[in-house]
């Protein structure tokens, strides 16, 4: 099979972000020289961007392993992608550091849960978690909640619970958040655009 | 950003000024040096710091953090005084010729109407002249004294090269040579870009500051054009998305705003937003805000909300206030406020004056940690030796610590500076227990949501009518969510002009923003990004690089908003009757055999609109034009003026030096009990504003191990003579005082930093990088926001983080940081 860079990776751009070379049953010829045929070669390419600064440089993260059922992933490679029109394969040093921030020893693995006055965390489980937040917001929300103010109108407002949300995070996040936000009532609500 | 990155190589100028580019977003700074190379660009720096975009560029201008507004003022009276204007843009495409209210005055640096105990304005008097017509009232020879260009002339007729000399520290001959450069792209085939970032937004007058660039803009017709603009060169990856979709106190999704209380009437509140133009024949494209309004509460609300409910209007909550972060801390500090969450922002550290902030968060019953990583904010409650120095025995907040997944480890959009949604895929699985934030969020909202359902309590109706339409329901999918966003029919959209012509049928995705309905037909929950994902499917995803037209416009690279245009305001490049004012660089034309406008971009304009029409090119100003002058948008003024920040080394302002209410932004909020909390220069004599490394990114990356290796160790930077008067030599450890705590820090010692002469005084500037703490792999450090002052800028409340007072000592024997 005959394909360039670009076709190749268009091919792989009408279907999911990732590929592989093998998956696809077929091995890059001379056009396709620059791939890094040995180790990338058998390596999962998934397309990402940098999570930092608003250049929002295009990355190509490596993995192993991911696709197949209970096989853990894992992401041993990061290079800038060198079709994206602004960075052009380019990273700079935070970028360029992506894969230690993936593998960051102060990634938090579990939830945890510090009661008044203790001096350490102590894990707790998911839904013990959730249950436990939905019922201290429930018992804020029903004791604080203002639907009318002292001139009678209607204002169905919140404000003795605040939200402060991230801009690192997706657009599909902010907009899930947005919505429960404001469906609670809040409005003491912001996120690093003020700061 | 009005323009793009890649769009920076069509420049001949580059403006940085606010900002760092070189440092801090070095991937797009690229194309400087891009335009550098092949179009022979050039580039200046003004900035208090001759940081690594100076060391790169033709000319540097140094300036005392926090007065840009004299020198960009300068530069307005330097145009206008010698004549160096794009006179066919500013007479068409501007409000020059605009007559304002006689009673709107400016008397010794106070506009009219403003109220000392509020500090406050009534702005009343701050608009136009109204015609019988119901249109403003113009003189189109621009000799009323009334007229805003007259009006303009006077105001800036006082910042002059002296005076800029004198309050920013710039000798005359270099601000003088830096007006020179710019004034040469007044002509129409020359052009210059503006790169600022958070050294024009943290400031006390940071709106203004930008306010007053765009203004040297407008006057050189350099917005709207190939090479040129206003570019924001925003913070966050996806700080701009977050912004679009309205998460912050006072909005709702794509720039539409919350209700106050005072607005109890649906009608109103719609006719408000949905200004008549103040012009004939203007499009003022707001007045389609009952469409984008009716959308998004159809996105959210479904069913539930109908015509005779107004679409569930008394379900959003009315804004007594803002309640911006400042606020909330406030509210917090004063036992105002129960719970908190922090998903993904670590306030301990980013948000001002520490002591405050960690006495607030002490307050709080709950608080709830939503991060991938451990952050100091979460940590507010524990004993960090001298770097975070509490007993949390005395602390009784309840904090849960959620881990969430990282970039690789979900699917998603974000938006980047240039307003392009990229769609990006998930690598790996997140670790051990980590869940996304869809699933956290959902996990909580499903828990409460039963509640309400099981036991009812206050107003349940729109936690059990939110719209959550997903296959797996504790698992929202980001593609359920992103076609949620960017909308669909519910019913057959029609053509207006034909009824009986059907342009999306019935559940389908919408194409754009263009086929919203306010009838309730169509569900969208962020209007701006409308066709993101239409029924040709994630345009968010595309990955075409072709540029058919040389001029690094990708239109089939992921999808930009609005409407997938990549130069905002773009009809403004050509002239009155539709040609190019540069045709080398063309963007868009009024194309007279077709009816329309084409080009290489998306036309920002009514796509049939003849020029004979004569709609102006900023559609979204009632006006159709760009202002000069902002009527009553802006908190302090509609002209912008220079005040000194809140902490300055002067004791007052020189351009009003016996209004001791015109020293600092007359409008700039301040909380009772932090006129206390400020310094005076007597005690805290230097100038201090902070930045970000190249190496890191605020207290994010110090969880990463290779920049923890490139840049491990707190510093701060000052110039040789303040060194040599400390008697502090590069190394030494010192500490960094302000009126609200201390850092200590190894003292770097450079010849970036120059002593300047304000007002007939030395004074130094003390530069200090923005990224330790106490938790991470780098080592341990003091938040640098332990120094900030609790105010921010008037309009945004932007925390005042690049001009505060501090002093510096020497310490006498080296601390050891805990590593
Ligand atoms: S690699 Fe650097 S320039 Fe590119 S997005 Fe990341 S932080 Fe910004």
């Amino acid at each position: 099979m005959q394909v360039t860079r670009r076709t190749f990776l268009k091919v792989c751009a009408t279907g999911v972000g990732t590929s592989s070379l093998t998956l696809l049953g077929f091995a890059p010829d001379t056009a396709l020289a620059e791939m890094r045929s040995f180790k990338l070669a058998r390596a999962t390419e998934t397309r990402n961007t940098c999570p930092y600064c608003s250049v929002g440089c295009g990355i190509l993260m490596y993995g192993l392993g991911a696709g197949a059922k209970n096989v853990q992933g894992r992401i041993f490679h990061i290079e800038g992608d060198p079709d994206h029109p602004v960075n052009r394969g380019t990273l700079c040093p935070k970028g360029a550091g992506l894969l230690d921030f993936i593998h960051s020893d102060t990634r938090l693995t579990q939830p945890e849960y510090r009661a008044p006055g203790s001096r350490e965390w102590q894990p707790i489980a998911w839904d013990d978690a959730f249950t436990r937040i939905a019922a201290l917001m429930k018992a804020d929300r029903d004791a604080n909640f203002e639907a009318v103010n002292q001139d009678g109108s209607t204002v169905n407002r919140w404000n003795s619970t605040g939200f402060l949300a991230a801009s690192a995070s997706s657009n599909e996040t902010g907009y899930l958040t947005h919505k429960v936000v404001r469906s609670l009532g809040m409005l003491a609500f912001d996120n690093q655009a003020r700061v | 950003m009005t323009n793009h990155w890649v769009d920076i190589k069509n420049t001949d100028l580059v403006l940085i000024m606010g900002g760092n580019a070189a440092e801090a977003h070095p991937c797009g700074f690229k194309w400087v040096t891009e335009a550098k190379a092949h179009r022979k660009a050039r580039l200046i720096v003004v900035d208090p710091r001759f940081t690594r975009s100076a060391a790169v560029a033709d000319y540097y201008a140094p300036i005392r953090a926090g007065s840009d507004i004299a020198f960009l003022g300068g530069l307005i009276n330097y145009l206008l005084s010698n004549d160096k204007i794009h006179h066919q843009y500013v007479r068409d495409y501007t409000d020059m010729s605009y007559l304002v209210k006689d009673e709107f005055t400016f008397t010794d640096g106070i506009f009219s109407g403003y109220d000392p105990d509020k500090r406050k304005y009534d702005k009343a008097t701050w608009g136009y002249q109204m015609g019988e017509d119901g249109y403003v009232k113009t003189d189109p020879s621009l000799q009323d004294p009334r007229c805003v260009y007259q009006l303009l002339k006077a105001h800036y007729a006082r910042y002059t090269p002296e005076l800029v000399e004198r309050i920013c520290g710039t000798p005359q001959d270099a601000f003088l040579k830096v007006a020179g450069m710019i004034a040469e792209t007044a002509a129409p085939d020359r052009t210059m870009t503006v790169m600022y970032a958070l050294g024009w937004t943290q400031h006390s007058q940071g709106s203004q500051m930008i306010r007053t660039g765009a203004m040297v803009q407008l006057l050189l017709g350099n917005i709207g054009v190939a090479g040129g603009g206003m570019n924001a060169l925003r913070g966050h990856s996806n700080i701009q998305g977050l912004t679009d979709l309205g998460l912050l106190s006072n909005l709702l999704p794509g720039y539409m705003t919350l209700p106050g209380e005072a607005e109890k009437d649906f009608q109103a509140y719609l006719t408000k937003r949905s200004p008549k133009p103040l012009r004939p024949g203007q499009l003022s494209y707001w007045q389609n805000y009952p469409k984008f309004f009716v959308s998004t509460m159809k996105a959210w609300y479904g069913d539930a909300a109908t015509p005779e409910n107004n679409w569930c209007y008394d379900w959003l909550p009315k804004l007594d206030k803002t309640h911006d972060i400042l606020q909330v801390f406030e509210d917090m500090n004063n036992g105002k406020m129960n719970g908190y969450f922090c998903q993904g922002f670590n306030p301990l550290a980013s948000a001002p004056c520490k002591i405050k902030l960690s006495g607030a968060l002490a307050k709080l019953k709950y608080l709830v940690v939503i991060d991938p990583l451990a952050t100091e904010t979460s940590e507010f409650w524990q004993n960090h030796g001298e770097f975070n120095d509490v007993d949390p025995t005395q602390i009784q907040t309840e904090v849960f610590r959620l881990p969430s997944s990282c970039f690789a480890e979900e699917d998603g959009s974000l938006v980047n500076s240039t307003r392009w949604l990229q769609w990006h895929w998930k690598g790996a699985e997140p670790p051990g227990e980590a869940l996304n934030d869809q699933e956290i969020i959902a996990g909580i909202f499903l828990k409460l949501k039963a509640m309400y359902k099981k036991d009812g309590g206050a107003f349940p109706d729109p936690v059990l009518n939110l719209t959550w339409k997903h296959k797996q329901p504790t698992h929202p999918a980001p593609e359920e969510l992103a076609k949620e966003f960017s909308g669909r029919a519910l019913k057959d959209v029609t053509d207006p002009k034909d009824p009986a012509k059907v342009l999306v049928k019935a559940g389908e995705q919408l194409n754009g923003f263009a086929e919203l309905r306010d009838d309730g037909s169509t569900a969208c929950g962020c209007w701006i990004f409308a066709g993101a994902w239409s029924e040709k499917g994630n345009l968010m995803a595309r990955r075409d690089n072709a540029d058919p037209y040389g001029i690094g416009q990708n239109l089939n690279w992921s999808y930009a908003w609005p409407a997938n245009r990549r130069v905002l305001y773009n009809r403004a490049s050509c002239d009155a009757d539709g040609a190019p004012f540069d045709p080398s660089r063309k963007l868009v034309g009024w194309d007279a055999a077709a009816g329309k406008w084409t080009g290489s971009d998306i036309p920002d304009f009514k796509a049939d609109s003849a020029p004979a029409d004569g709609m102006g090119p900023f559609i979204m100003n009632p006006e159709g034009v760009a202002r000069f002058f902002a009527r009553d948008m802006m908190a302090e003024g509609p002209f912008p003026e220079h005040y000194e920040p809140m902490e300055s080394p002067l004791a007052n302002n020189p351009m009003h030096p016996d209004n001791p209410l015109a020293r600092a932004n007359p409008a700039a909020r301040v909380f009772k009990g932090d006129w206390e909390s400020f310094g005076s220069p007597a005690e805290f004599p230097y100038v201090a504003t902070t930045y970000r490394l190249t190496e890191h990114f605020h207290t994010w990356s110090k969880h990463v191990r290779l920049n923890a290796i490139v840049q491990p160790e707190q510093f701060v930077e000052i110039g040789e003579e303040l060194a040599a008067a400390k008697g502090i030599t590069a190394g030494d450890h010192v500490r960094v005082r302000s009126k609200r705590g201390f850092i200590v820090a190894v003292a770097v010692v450079t010849k970036r930093l120059k002593t300047l002469t304000i007002d007939g005084r030395s004074v130094h500037t003390v530069g200090i990088p923005i990224h330790w703490g106490f938790k991470g792999v780098a080592r341990n450090g003091y938040i640098t926001n332990t120094l900030t002052p609790f105010v921010g800028d008037a309009n945004t409340q932007t925390p005042e983080f690049k001009a505060f007072l501090v002093d510096i000592e020497k310490l006498p024997t080296r601390l050891q940081a805990k590593a």
